[in-house]
């Protein structure tokens, strides 16, 4: 008999149907994992089991917990199931812990919540639970704060408040989304070791395919509110039935076709020796003030025509050495050369026009007031003389056409574009100008699968026919392996590692870039698959 | 049923305007005619709120008093504004720079004299008087504009728009004027409105003190002032222009909800 | 913590120092000298010099303005020139009344502004919220000496509860004292009150779309658990913020229900110099009420430390 059962679940918001005759079940000791694009009503799937649900929404159908319905179950008796039979972790670490309570504090409020425990008692247990999860007291004090602990290590204490009664079902939502790729495979670990040791069910709830393949037994598929696909991990993957999961699959492991890397010519952009220091909050009144070194030393030069990749965790200075090679900081030592000339807060603006950006957000990268027209036509401020009238119009049908949108769009306000068709616009501001270098500043990671594949297919277009060189900034190891043909690997501020990207990944040299490139989770080799079953 | 609040307010707002407008060319009786045998009626078909303690016609000082408090109110928002939203732009686009430093110091020390310490000051040495009373709201207006431009402004400097702006080689003013500055006017129209309804209480309160409007010029605040002693037994004296400030403010208040919830709900307002 | 307080305190000190030097420039900007100013038109010759001895217009500004300030820090506040009795002593007397009636007025402020605010946001959209939020509509709308008028006349005049102004003083113990600062109090914190409510309400429903809420809903808190356990104190910071403010309004507010009231405090003070031209006192008194409130930020600051440990940890 299954531990959790959702049968023809149907739920509205304000009378908007979002979920539509969902039903998965979980056994004791096995992890299901829902997937699917934004909107596919995933995640509101794992809230209805807490019953935890946005004001307005009606649901009907049935959810089981053994054989007591949830569905619609009153108040009083949810709490008491809450954090005892069922406990839930979620996306966000930064912002998932009261920043007012110690961690001791708020794992042992779970405790105290349900039991009759004494504080003493629950003090011990909240020790062990901490300890079991990977944040030994004796290095962790239970008298921390969750602003003194990294996003990894509050993910764990989250983890350690949603165990701590050991509950039949785990529900994680997107538990490591926001984490670096090997605080995620450590995270995941975890995860498997509880479902293991305590033999509860976990219901997982993620975007990420890889992740799914690494850690479920079942699989769910689900898209605009409905299952499309169902079963067990291997045998799914081996033979997928519905064209959805087929295409989410290709779009997970989509591969552009990058034209042949030309043989590099003249230096676009040169770095060399990069510093850049940021001065900490002072310590003391009067003491001096300490620097927090972002980029030490970094060296590297792009030429015309290449494609180079830039890796690297969240912390690691990546962004401060993009905003840097764009002249928006001054560097503390060191020097940057783009086309001959030093970059930096002063350069003349006809220089600044070889080098432009893309953005990661494609919400936030453009003023909600301006359209279209007004938005990619910025960089025009760079030109001595802006092309006017005709000329500018001409402009703007060109660089919309190239990017795959229509010349009438330019008299559209930003927020009639989908996410996708934004980084389309914001790539069009950077075309506009025809520039030699295009900075790519973790373009694809906000968009769905099968989006971002459509956005990589666009870059790689555009290579060949703007004969573009790039550097594409990314988390996304994926990512970079295919849009780029060279890849620096950076850490602490420096670049560790520096290689074709083939080569990197095939035979990484550095124990950093080896640790980075084991911890990412890899989608099974369909190719290989087929094999076994033939 | 989210654009009640705008309705009503704006009815308020508009009924009061338009009694300050039309008090210019055109009032029941001359405000300054005292008509001492027909003191202290109460409402009545002639004189329709009344009459004061000199026999003047309450409905007609009413309406100047209305021109009074709104233009106070008004220039002193203005002042507010003119300064305080340039310095708060000026400050949140060299974040921790010594600009910035001094403004929002500046703006601390404002804050630690409320407007009615500032118009006691002012008075104090250049005598009490509306153009004064305005100064000392308008003063007192100016942090609340700066630091609330500043708020708004130093999150929008983070955003990626604004990085594309700098990427296209606009300076920083440039860039506040035509990036920063329309997407804060939501806020600065909600805040605005509320700080005009704060200044006709202040026009009042100070008025009512003496420090404000001086005889002749009719204000709600005097007016009050002068039914302090009679209100036993003419209330109507001081109910009638506590009642014209109650539904004035009100009326902006709500109109000033009204306006978040039609241009931005998540704009929060300071009142102070 | 103590490098936090210190800083602060650093802060206060350069704050105190800007605030003494603008009043005492806008002193010295009087028409005329402050000496011609106070005496007015047809002041004699020989008084005027004498009063500017007095005043020491003789010596510079820095010299002035020094003997101001370091005489402050003794406790000198000079000497008013209508009363010819020291200003500290004549500040002393009134400040016992004008501050219990804005400490009182806080009190009371917070007492119905934060079970208003808490119960408002509890039931949001229902009845009872829509009830309070159009009270404190009403509340922000209301000068509060009109309000003390009213009360004057409901609680005074009709129904002879309380006396309709005057202060008995302390001496007949603290019962007396107080009932005769309640109107006065009440009206100084309903509109206030009203204000401190609405900021309790939006900032708990803030809080309340937090994740941490929901976390805390996942371990099987009710709401209301959710509500007194994680929401309510970080929804404390920025009504802290308000009430610090608020303190500077009740002071200066409660100059103008003086009047109302007749109450002997700051407020009539104030008044009578300004129009006695009594420069002196006018300075040090508005010295004394800026002091007051810078103070009172000083302490709502360390409040914050107390309230959020991040600031703790930082500097």
């Amino acid at each position: 008999m299954s531990l959790l059962s959702i049968q023809n679940l149907d739920l509205s918001i304000h009378g908007k149907a979002i979920l539509k005759g969902v039903s998965l079940d979980i056994a004791e000791g096995e992890i299901v994992a829902v997937t699917g694009e934004s909107g596919s009503g995933k995640s509101l799937t794992a809230f209805s089991v807490m019953q935890l649900l946005p004001r307005g929404t009606e649901t009907s159908g049935s959810i089981k917990l053994n054989d007591q319905e949830l569905l619609n179950a009153p108040e009083h008796d949810m709490c008491k199931l809450r954090g005892n039979d069922i406990g839930m972790i979620f996306q966000e670490p930064m912002t998932a812990l009261n920043p007012l309570k110690t961690i001791g504090d708020q794992v042992m409020e779970t405790i105290l919540l349900h039991t009759d425990t004494s504080r003493a008692d629950a003090l011990i247990r909240a020790k062990d639970i901490l300890s079991r999860v990977g944040l030994p007291p004796e290095t962790y004090k239970l008298s921390r704060f969750p602003h003194e602990l990294s996003g990894g290590q509050r993910q764990r204490v989250v983890i350690a408040m949603a165990i701590a009664l050991r509950p039949r079902l785990l529900i994680a939502d997107e538990p490591t989304t926001a984490l670096d790729v090997t605080t995620q495979a450590q995270i995941l670990e975890l995860l498997k070791d509880l479902v293991q040791d305590f033999g509860l069910g976990l219901l997982m709830i993620t975007h990420d395919l890889a992740v799914v393949s690494d850690m479920a037994d079942r699989i769910v598929v689900m898209r605009h509110g409905e299952v499309v696909e169902t079963g067990e991990t291997r045998a799914l993957f081996a033979n997928m039935q519905h064209p959805y999961t087929k295409a989410l699959f290709a779009a997970s492991s989509h591969e552009v076709d990058l034209p042949q890397a030309p043989v590099p010519d003249d230096a676009l952009l040169v770095l060399k020796d990069v510093v850049r220091d940021y001065p900490k909050p002072r310590t003391r009144l009067f003491a001096p003030r300490e620097y927090h070194r972002a980029v030490n030393g970094v060296s590297f030069t792009l030429n015309q025509g290449e494609r180079i990749g830039l890796v690297g965790e969240s912390g690691c200075g990546k962004s401060t050495l993009t905003r840097a090679i764009l002249g928006l900081e001054p560097l503390q030592g060191g020097a940057i050369t783009a086309f001959g000339q030093k970059v930096g807060p002063d350069m003349p603006a006809a220089l600044r026009s070889g080098l432009q950006v893309v953005f990661q957000d494609p919400y936030g990268s453009f003023n909600p007031r301006h359209k279209v027209a007004r938005i990619i036509t910025e960089p025009f401020h760079l030109m001595p003389t802006p092309p006017t009238g005709e000329e500018r119009q001409k402009r703007i049908a060109e660089a919309l056409l190239a990017v795959g949108l229509h010349p009438d769009d330019a008299n559209k306000y930003i927020h009639a574009f989908s996410g996708g068709q934004r980084q389309r616009i914001a790539i069009a501001r950077a075309l506009i100008i025809r520039p030699d270098v295009i900075i790519f500043d973790e373009a694809v990671s906000a968009l769905d699968v099968s989006i971002r594949a459509q956005i990589l297919d666009l870059i790689a277009e555009l290579t060949q026919s703007h004969d573009l060189s790039y550097l594409f900034i990314s988390h996304d190891l994926s990512v970079v392996r295919t849009i780029t043909d060279r890849v620096l690997v950076m850490k602490d501020g420096e670049i560790v590692e520096d290689g074709p990207t083939r080569q990197v990944f095939d035979a990484p040299r550095h124990p950093y870039t080896a640790s980075l490139i084991a911890a990412a989770p890899t989608l099974p080799d369909m190719k290989a698959n087929a094999d076994v079953s033939a | 049923m989210k654009s009640r609040n705008l309705i009503i307010g704006a009815l308020l707002s508009a009924l009061f305007i338009a009694a300050a407008l039309i008090s210019f060319v055109w009032t029941p009786f001359d405000v300054a005619q005292m008509n001492i045998p027909a003191k202290l009626q109460t409402p009545n078909g002639t004189n329709w709120l009344g009459t004061d303690h000199f026999g003047r016609d309450i409905f007609s000082m009413i309406m100047v008093g209305a021109r009074t408090s709104i233009a106070v109110a008004l220039v002193a928002v203005g002042i507010g504004m003119g300064v305080g939203v340039p310095l708060g732009l000026a400050a949140a686009a060299r974040q921790g720079s010594l600009l910035d430093e001094i403004i929002m110091r500046g703006n601390d020390l404002v804050f630690a004299f409320p407007s009615l310490v500032i118009a006691i000051l002012i008075t104090a040495v250049f005598g009490p008087g509306a153009i004064n009373a305005i100064i000392a709201i308008g003063i007192f207006n100016i942090p609340v504009f700066a630091r609330l431009t500043r708020g708004a402004a130093l999150p929008l400097w983070q955003r990626e728009f604004i990085m594309a702006a700098r990427v296209a080689g606009k300076g920083r003013t440039r860039i506040s004027l035509e990036h920063i500055l329309p997407n804060v006017t939501n806020l600065l129209i909600v805040q605005g409105t509320i700080q005009f309804s704060l200044g006709i209480l202040a026009e009042a309160g100070l008025s009512y003190v003496g420090l404000g409007a001086q005889p002749p010029l009719p204000s709600w605040g005097r007016m009050l002032a002068d039914a302090q002693t009679m209100v036993s037994f003419a209330p109507h004296l001081a109910l009638i222009p506590g009642s014209a400030i109650i539904l004035t403010v009100l009326g902006l208040n709500l109109m000033g909800d009204g306006l978040r919830d039609l241009l931005d709900p998540r704009i929060r307002v300071e009142r102070t | 913590m103590l490098r936090y307080s210190l800083k602060r305190l650093l802060s206060l000190v350069i704050s105190l120092i800007i605030a003494s030097l603008v009043i005492f420039l806008v002193i010295e900007v009087a028409p005329g000298d402050p000496a011609s100013f106070m005496l007015g038109l047809n002041a004699q010759e020989d008084t005027l010099n004498a009063l500017r001895e007095e005043l020491g217009l003789n010596q510079s500004k820095l010299e002035r303005y020094l003997t101001w300030t370091f005489g402050m820090l003794q406790g000198d506040f000079g000497t008013s020139y209508t009363y010819r009795t020291p200003v500290a002593q004549m500040v002393a007397d009134r400040l016992w009344v004008s501050l219990p009636l804005a400490f009182y007025a806080l009190a009371l402020s917070t007492l119905i502004a934060f079970p208003a605010g808490i119960y408002a946001a509890s039931r949001r959209g229902a009845p009872g919220d829509v009830a309070v939020m159009g009270a404190t509509q009403l509340g922000v709308a209301i000068p509060n000496f009109w309000f003390a008028m009213m009360l004057v006349l409901v609680f005074a005049i009709n129904l002879r509860w309380f006396s309709a102004g005057g202060f008995p003083g302390w001496e007949d113990g603290l019962f007396v004292g107080l009932k005769a600062l309640t109107l006065p109090a009440i009206a100084l914190a309903l509109p206030q009150a009203a204000i401190l409510a609405r900021v309790m309400r939006s900032s708990l429903l803030d809080i309340l779309n937090e994740d941490f809420i929901r976390t805390a809903r996942a371990k099987g808190l009710t709401r209301r658990q959710a509500l007194w356990r994680h929401a309510l104190r970080n929804a404390l910071i920025p009504v802290l913020t308000i009430i610090g403010l608020q303190f500077s309004f009740l002071l200066a507010g409660s100059i103008i229900i003086e009047q109302v009231f007749y109450l002997p405090g700051l407020g009539r003070l104030v008044f009578q110099s300004i129009s006695q031209r009594d420069l002196i006192v006018v300075e040090s008194v508005v010295m004394l009420l800026v002091f007051a409130v810078i103070v009172v930020n000083f302490i709502v600051d360390l409040a914050y430390a107390f309230v959020d440990p991040r600031l703790r940890s930082r500097t």
